[in-house]
């Protein structure tokens, strides 16, 4: 792998930009690796590069049925916090937000990482009850939130108005250190690093079976034929489900659509990224300026990676009343992707009743921001079969009362 | 968009008028049943990619729920029916099987 620099940069400029080479390698899959993880979204890759990174596991394969980034990893509105309520989920997302403000020098690829700031609306006596809660929680976490008074939401947001006649902005939950990056780019810097380890990713390739001898699994049946493993991580977000029908065993998770949308690019107006839980609306502006707008969830059981157009009017209508000058903005486009849901809103990192065969799924509406931290526990537990991040998050929690119940505190989708 | 028939007073209504109420069928487990059977009633749906029973609740209509057959896979709708009943009637059966020959759900096909 050729280093990426400003050196590079200019030493390609003087020839023509004829000495790039491809990012990653398209290899045939190989009759046996160590680890098949199935999923090249940003989870499935993560996992991959801190195997071998961090354990040295390099005879590895990902599987990926269409194009690496293309689920809900080339999908999402990228916002990135760690302001959670529960001590498990505030250990993995801060894990994972500590890790992206190095990603890109430690990946030698720029994720364009943005610590904007991240500010959570306020726009009900409760929710300034809970987000004052979650901000104390915080504290005790080591996470840095605050909590911010209307004069300081309208500072940091001249666009906003604080005085709407509904839902008037009473405060919010400011985390300085949340912000964005290139949803792409974290795929594809992932992709090159575990390329460079001597790790397949195998495009274009469906699982399509998961074999198993006593008990434990043994590899993959493939569209490209089978291949042989000691251990299996599942980690394909919206086809968790299937997956798990394949390896033997059933999740508590449903799949449904969510949808996103952007407008017309405009000039910077807004530095941070808003979420507004009551009204069910979000919003941040991306580096080309396009105002890029999220929601609630759609309301049904979906696996066509299409919404319903009525959620997205009511994400706008939801979001003119507390920014009125987007009102005469075009929207550009709109797509979904199918978000694997747990009854608590928590994802699942876990082993499964089959040996050898661990899952990485159920990170819903919320998981962008999770990937370098679930990656780097995934790996672990891999590896090592125990790992303090991701313990409270298995699949024996719902059989024994043990939720992690984040519906309560985000109360959308993020 | 999705476009239900409500099966008590006949409007074609839009997925607006509708509230989705989850999966159909569900057999209760309460008090002195299993661990096992509890936990899979209060979390583990069927979550198919293909044909799924679900209620909704003619919400901004009559008011009254119902039972829908749709694919998750193609969001085809197979048909509406009553919600007092523990299965799809034979008619909504058969649409389905027209379709998606071989179709299953736990306790019935
Ligand atoms: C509209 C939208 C907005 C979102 N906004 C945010 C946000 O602002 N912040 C945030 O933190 N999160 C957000 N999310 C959630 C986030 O996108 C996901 O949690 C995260 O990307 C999941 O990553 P993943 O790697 O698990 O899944 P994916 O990126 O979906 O990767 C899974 C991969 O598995 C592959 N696969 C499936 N079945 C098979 C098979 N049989 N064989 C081989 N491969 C298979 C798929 O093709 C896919 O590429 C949003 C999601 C959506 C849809
Ligand atoms: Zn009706």
């Amino acid at each position: 792998m050729k280093h990426y620099s400003a050196f590079a940069v200019a030493r390609e400029a003087l020839r023509y930009h004829t000495g790039w080479e491809r990012a990653w390698r398209s290899p045939q899959p190989k009759k046996r690796y160590d680890v098949i993880i199935v999923g090249a979204g940003g989870h499935g890759l993560a996992t991959a590069y801190y195997l071998g990174k961090n354990y040295g596991i390099q005879n590895v394969a990902v599987i990926e049925k269409g194009w690496l980034g293309g689920g809900n990893t080339g999908r999402n509105t990228t916002i990135i916090r760690s302001n959670y309520l529960q001590d498990p989920s505030a250990a993995i997302y801060e894990k994972a937000r500590g890790l992206y403000e190095d990603l890109s020098q430690d990946l030698n690829y720029n994720i364009m990482f943005s610590p904007r700031g991240v500010m959570m609306l306020a726009q009900t006596q409760h929710e300034i009850r809970g987000y004052q809660r979650t901000a104390h929680a915080n504290a005790l976490q080591g996470v840095q939130t605050e909590w911010i008074t209307p004069e300081r939401v309208k500072e940091l947001v001249p666009i906003i108005n604080i005085d709407g006649p509904r839902y008037p902005v009473l405060g919010a939950l400011w985390q300085e250190r949340g912000g964005t990056a290139r949803h792409d780019a974290v795929a594809w810097g992932y992709a090159r690093a575990c390329s460079a380890m001597g790790m397949d990713i195998i495009q274009q390739c469906e699982v399509t079976g998961v074999r198993q001898e006593n008990g434990r699994v043994v590899g993959v049946d493939t569209t490209k034929g089978a291949i042989d493993c000691e251990k299996l991580g599942i980690v394909v977000a919206g086809h968790s489900g299937q997956l798990a029908e394949m390896a033997g065993f059933r999740l508590p998770l449903e799949a449904i659509a969510l949808q996103a949308l952007v407008s017309e690019p405009i000039k910077p107006c807004m530095d941070v990224v808003v979420m507004a839980n009551t009204v069910h609306g979000y919003m941040s502006q991306s580096d080309k300026g396009e105002m890029v707008i999220g929601g609630g969830t759609d309301g049904f059981n979906n696996y066509t990676q299409r919404g319903s157009f009525h959620h997205i009017e009511e994400t706008v209508r939801a979001l003119v009343e507390t920014f009125p000058m987007i009102s005469r903005l075009k929207m550009l486009r709109q797509w979904g992707g199918i978000v694997d849901m747990t009854g608590d809103r928590s994802p699942i990192l876990s082993k499964t009743p089959l040996q050898g065969c661990f899952i990485n799924g159920g990170w819903g509406t919320g998981g962008f921001k999770a990937i370098p931290g679930s990656g780097w526990g995934m790996a672990q537990l891999m590896a090592t079969g125990h790992s303090p991040l991701t313990e409270a998050f298995s699949l024996d929690r719902f059989k024994e009362g043990r939720f992690i119940d984040e519906s309560v505190a985000a109360g959308v989708a993020h | 968009m999705l476009i239900l028939n409500c099966p008590y007073c006949g409007v074609d209504a839009e997925e607006t008028e509708l509230a989705a109420g989850g999966e159909a069928h569900l057999k209760r487990y309460g008090p002195g049943s299993s661990d096992g059977d509890f936990h899979d009633y209060l979390f583990m749906r069927e979550n198919p990619k293909g044909v799924h029973f679900e209620r909704w609740r003619h919400a901004n209509g009559c008011g009254k729920w119902f039972h829908a057959a749709r694919c998750t896979q193609t969001l085809e709708v197979f048909g509406t029916y009553s919600a007092q009943v523990f299965e799809p009637p034979q008619k909504i059966k058969d649409a389905i099987t027209a379709k998606r020959p071989g179709w299953t759900w736990r306790e019935f096909s």
